[in-house]
């Protein structure tokens, strides 16, 4: 089962926070894709570089580890791979607390 | 009456899925190392014979996460696997390799894959330590949901690979439709539902991946902000102790030996022109190179093991930030280490770039990692100027001169990344998005594999262009003979002897003497053949060791300090490498950047030589 944001959102029981902002430790799972302010590459590129990456909505997340400058770029654990990314390409990652 | 056609199959698969491992299983060492027609993307091709007695070609394409193809690496495998690749055939099957613990994103790009309707086997490697980690699946069910044979391997120790090779018999190869079809670039949305019908597959085959503690435990300490960084630093001393080091008994014995092969070639032939050839062209030159192999094979010993074992990808993790200031980011660290055993393999290693104009400073700034040809100028230089007993704060100066010398490299390429990407391109950063492997013990029949191919490469070079190289500047400065009772030697009479006097002006005002500037012209071919020039010119003929022992107190009488130091910066920062301007040219497919890596390095070099001649000048006054 996919949760969908939109339905999360109506409902007002679920926050949704971009990844990018979250403190290390942090899990839960993936809700949606959302541009972010200054993209660098076309938002269809990123979204589809993302996706490939298993960073799928549904998906498990778990920000496992911070770079030693600047707590950037960031180690999640996506469902059964990690991935590292800069927390500005991570703020384009929608995601909700684990219930 | 035509041949009959191989078949040829691809594997494919993501990056660290074990694809070479399985290369090598299946090939052995019998592997033709090339590259794709037009481009320098590295073609990997071996064959193998299957239990039925069918001949398989069958080609290593590089990993891949899908087939849009962003890089020039994944735009070969696609074009390749789709029949868009010059000069090559459509595979007649495809074998994708994935690692089991990690099915998700792979199972994506199987879909992929069969949207492209080639006969495919999915090869499932690692499948022991799913199981050892507790996770499972159903292989069978797998095999039925997807339509596809699935064969269960354990690529690193043989396990499964003639059950792979059996399901590849069992494929319809000679019957496939040549045509390939069905596969364009997906959207997003078919991407996510590549994805979700994954997702049902996998729930289906009652899919569990298990449990990976070992990653989890070392990742703690190693990407540690200060533990993490402690180690990285530690990894990199240790890796150039060993180089320095690790190597030296073995240098030692190769200096013994062509030693030796010059004394008895001295001895066994009558005085002449034949003799001073194969004495102090042929033996004295290659010899000089051939010293550095054990110093290629250790470094490349240790990037092969880092690279297996999964810990690059954590390095480029730690120093992404420490990039990102240069406007690059975090994996431009691995060609860029690379660099250190010899900037060809580290200009080739930016392919894994996506993002053209990264690639393209990456290379620029490649070649100013102190390469290990550089490292005998600097040998000769520093142990013939500096005193072996100095100490500052209890470290030998010699040994402090060779790193002030390795950072100078490594800062000023910072610095030309950051002029070019923020002040010349004012570029915003590429996104960072890289895949942070489980670790894995690297199995030793790989590394073996891979330092057999690289010391191949290096013996190859010594054996051609360097051979080639010494017997033209034998030739230069043995032709023309001085006439009857010339004074002086007789190197000044001869070509190189005219060509370094006529260039000695323009070099002049940076210290350099027209003996400098004559080893200079030969060291274009090879760095570390200026030392065997500086012999030659100097007139020795010594070989190997000796002929280092006899050059120090030369230089150290002829030479001033000055110009000693500023012939070491000169190689900190000169384009001294017909080889690297070849693959820049290649790598880039354009004459302009090899023109301005050419003309940066030339004036960075001559501006920095300037500077420290003159310096040190006032100063010893």
């Amino acid at each position: 089962m996919i949760p969908a944001v939109e339905h999360a959102a109506l409902a007002g029981s679920i926050e949704i926070h971009r990844l990018g902002r979250r403190p290390k430790g942090w899990s839960g799972y993936v809700t949606g894709l959302a541009p972010i302010a200054d993209l660098t590459i076309p938002w269809g590129e990123l979204e589809r570089r993302l996706l490939e990456m298993g960073i799928v909505e549904g998906a498990r997340v778990e920000l496992m580890h911070e770079g030693p400058i600047g707590r950037d770029p960031i180690a999640v654990r996506v469902d059964d791979a990690t991935v590292a990314l800069r927390r500005r390409d991570a703020d384009a990652i929608l995601v909700a607390a684990a219930e | 009456m035509s041949a009959p056609h191989v078949p040829e199959i691809a594997l494919v698969g993501c990056p660290n899925a074990g694809k070479t491992a399985l290369f090598n299983q299946l090939t052995g060492s019998r592997q033709k190392v090339a590259n794709y027609a037009g481009v320098t993307v590295e073609r990997k091709e071996g064959a193998f014979v299957t239990p039925a007695g069918r001949s398989v070609k069958v080609l290593d394409l590089p990993g891949t996460y899908s087939l849009r193809g962003r890089s020039p690496d994944e735009i070969v495998t696609r074009d390749v696997v789709l029949g868009r690749q010059k000069g090559e055939d459509v595979p007649d099957a495809v074998v994708c390799v994935a690692d089991a613990t990690n099915l998700r994103i792979v199972l994506r790009l199987v879909i992929e894959l069969m949207s492209v309707g080639r006969p495919m086997v999915l090869a499932l490697n690692m499948m022991d330590v799913v199981e050892k980690q507790g996770g499972r699946i159903d292989v069978g069910k797998l095999s039925a949901e997807l339509g596809i044979p699935v064969v269960p391997i354990v690529a690193i120790r043989k396990g499964g690979i003639s059950e792979l090779l059996a399901a590849i018999d069992r494929l319809p190869l000679e019957a496939a439709d040549p045509s390939p079809h069905g596969w364009r670039e997906p959207t997003a949305e078919e991407i996510r539902a590549t994805h979700a019908t994954a997702a049902r597959i996998l729930k289906a085959c009652s899919f569990h991946p298990g449990d990976e503690k070992l990653t989890r435990k070392l990742d703690a300490v190693l990407l540690h902000p200060v533990w993490g960084v402690l180690v990285l630093l530690a990894v990199l001393f240790l890796m150039f102790q060993a180089v320095f080091t690790w190597a030296k008994p073995a240098m030692e014995l190769i200096q013994a030996t062509i030693e030796m092969v010059g004394v008895f070639v001295g001895a066994s032939l009558p005085e002449g022109l034949l003799k001073s050839l194969l004495v102090d062209g042929v033996i004295a030159g290659v010899g000089a190179v051939l010293v550095f192999l054990p110093q290629i094979v250790i470094l490349f010993f240790f990037i092969i093991l880092l690279e297996d074992f999964g810990y690059m990808a954590r390095a480029a993790f730690l120093m992404d930030r420490l990039m990102a200031g240069t406007g690059l980011h975090g994996r431009a660290f691995i060609p860029l280490l690379s660099s250190f055993a010899c900037a060809i393999p580290g200009i080739m290693a930016a392919r894994v770039i996506e993002n053209r104009r990264d690639r393209i400073a990456t290379i620029l700034v490649a070649p100013l990692m102190t390469c290990s040809a550089r490292l005998p100028v600097y040998t000769l230089i520093i142990a013939a100027f500096v005193p072996e007993d100095a100490e500052v704060w209890g470290f030998g100066l010699q040994g402090l001169t060779m790193f002030g010398l390795f950072a100078t490299g490594i800062v000023s390429a910072l610095l030309v990344a950051f002029v070019l990407k923020k002040l010349v391109w004012k570029e915003e950063p590429e996104p960072f998005i890289m895949e942070l492997p489980d670790y894995k013990w690297p199995a030793p029949k790989n590394v073996a594999i891979g330092l057999w191919i690289r010391a191949g490469a290096f013996l190859r070079r010594a054996g051609t262009i360097i051979l080639a190289i010494m017997i033209l500047i034998w030739f230069l400065s043995t032709f023309p003979a001085p006439p009857e009772g010339a004074a002086g030697p007789a190197i000044d009479w001869s070509f190189a002897g005219r060509l370094g006097h006529f260039l000695e002006p323009i070099f002049r005002p940076i210290g350099f003497t027209w003996q400098i500037v004559v080893a200079l012209i030969p060291g274009m071919a090879a760095r570390e053949v200026a030392v065997g020039a500086l012999g030659t010119i100097y007139a020795l003929s010594s070989t190997g060791d000796e002929m280092h022992e006899a050059l120090k107190p030369i230089l150290s009488q002829q030479w001033p300090l000055s110009t000693a130091l500023s012939f070491l910066v000169w190689y900190v920062f000169a384009p001294q490498c017909a080889s690297t301007i070849a693959v820049i040219k290649r790598e880039t497919n354009s004459w302009v950047w090899p023109a301005v890596h050419f003309g940066y390095m030339f004036v960075l070099a001559y501006a920095a030589s300037f500077a420290t001649y003159h310096v040190v000048e006032a100063l010893t006054r």
